[in-house]
């Protein structure tokens, strides 16, 4: 029997986990949290469709009830080396595994809103980011900005930590846009009275359904798009926000008043698969996210042989990218090992 | 007084807490196709009056949206109603009864001093 050890269990760890386990090889999951599941754990709601995270959450925590396979939690991978064709792989709690195959699924990081300081994150009362509001969905919490006030006017800020040089971070992030329709959607359904501004310097509406839900916002939830990029945010005495940008399609500088800011943080590749790119000595790309042997074909190989890869780790990615990209990695891991 | 030449320069930024909706609501109430719209430029592209003179059916959509009443005021009098911009429309828009609405209701909140 063929031993794989997969790195990191998140969507993709698991859904590549299961898969192989299917597949009737001996699998060994490692994760650095207490719990699996991953940032999967902090969401309340997906798009494009509303469909609630517990669905899928449900669905990964029976895949690893069911299945015969070992999850390793508040783990860490120290060590990876190659002894003919085997990997041994140290953990931080010393233990010594030994696997014919790995697969490298660590996943992203969020971006930390604070490194755009401009727009005033942990520093102004009334910014927070998607993830906040998503936290926000889920427990139930209050969205009141003072004693018993709604906020009147709320504004997204599409791009935050995407396609900007002054945070590093040159690519699309993929999944915010989408994400900003939908929490708009969603807080205009929590506050019918507010009036719900999307500031974005492209819509990019690239999935199925997604451009439905964009004019579903515009049309259902009177949810206006303005096309710029906002500079700054300044908060005033009494703790709202002016905000400012360029309307492009009028070609004339704006501002506004907001009660409350939402920043649409985009992914970064982040510790887990920066520590893993240097321990399985498999690179990266000037993004930060892994290198891929081809964007076409094998987008599941890493430039180690052996060394595989699946989800987020290797570009940004939406829940349903990941489950299908973890299948297909399964898949050329079983294929690989039956040929050695 | 004696004239310095001196003068006061309006601001250009457009202070969206000076907007007045009432005209935009009424407009998309009653034609609630123009909440949709991508700003694309096809209807601006096709125009038989832009082909003229200068007019940008496309601006008519964010003049109303920033409270740009002046300018929208004599800007949508060079509209000649023939409904190309309809047809090119990704999102259906009826833009000929949106300017109409326009017309309309410039009279009733936004009349424009002469």
């Amino acid at each position: 029997m063929k031993h794989i050890v997969i790195i990191g269990g998140g969507i993709a760890g698991i859904e590549t986990a299961s898969a192989l386990t299917d597949a009737g090889h001996w699998v060994t999951l490692i994760e650095k949290d207490a719990q699996i599941g991953g940032k999967l754990n902090n969401w309340s709601n997906l798009f494009p469709d509303f469909t609630p995270v517990d669905k899928i959450t449900d669905y990964l925590q029976e895949k690893c009830r069911q299945k015969d396979f070992s999850i390793l939690t508040n783990t860490e991978v120290n060590s990876v080396h190659r002894n003919k064709d085997k990997f041994s792989i140290e953990t931080s709690d010393n233990q010594q595994l030994e696997s014919d195959a790995i697969v490298v699924a660590t996943g992203y990081e969020l971006f930390d809103a604070r490194r755009k300081e401009e727009y005033g994150y942990k520093i102004y009362d009334h910014v927070i980011t998607s993830a906040d509001l998503e936290q926000l969905f889920k427990s139930g919490g209050d969205l009141s900005v003072a004693a018993g006030q709604n906020p009147k006017r709320i504004a997204f800020v599409h791009c935050v930590g995407s396609r900007d040089e002054k945070t590093g971070n040159h690519y699309c992030s993929k999944v915010c846009c989408i994400t900003g329709v939908k929490q708009a959607i969603e807080l205009k359904k929590h506050l019918p009275e507010a009036e719900i501004f999307c500031f974005y310097m492209d819509l990019r509406m690239y999935g199925k359904h997604f451009e439905e839900l964009y004019r579903e916002a515009q049309e259902k939830y009177d949810i206006q798009f303005i096309r710029g990029r906002l500079s700054e945010a300044s908060e005033k005495m009494d703790k709202s926000l002016l905000i400012k940008a360029e309307d492009t399609l009028s070609g004339r500088p704006l501002k506004m008043n907001v009660d409350l800011l939402v920043l649409l943080v985009g992914m970064e590749a982040g510790k887990g698969t920066t520590s893993a790119a240097i321990s399985c000595n498999i690179g990266c790309e000037e993004s930060g996210f892994l290198k891929t042997a081809d964007s076409f074909l094998n987008s599941n190989i890493s430039m180690q042989e052996g060394i595989f890869l699946a989800g987020s780790c290797t570009a940004p990615m939406s829940v349903n990218d990941t489950i299908l990209h973890a299948r297909s990695a399964a898949l050329k891991v079983n294929s690989w090992l039956i040929i050695q | 007084m004696k004239d310095f030449g001196y003068t006061v320069i309006k601001q250009r930024t457009i202070d969206y807490d000076l907007f007045d909706g009432r005209l935009l609501n009424e407009v998309l109430q009653m034609e609630p196709s123009f909440k949709v719209c991508l700003s694309c430029g096809g209807c601006t592209a096709t125009c038989s009056a832009n082909d003229l003179v200068s007019f940008n059916v496309r601006r008519m959509n964010l003049l109303l949206r920033r409270g740009e009443t002046v300018e929208l005021e004599s800007e949508i009098r060079k509209c000649m109603l023939c409904g190309k911009c309809m047809l090119v429309c990704p999102r259906g828009i009826n833009i000929r009864n949106v300017i109409m609405l326009i017309k309309k209701g410039i009279q009733k909140y936004n009349p424009v001093k002469s």
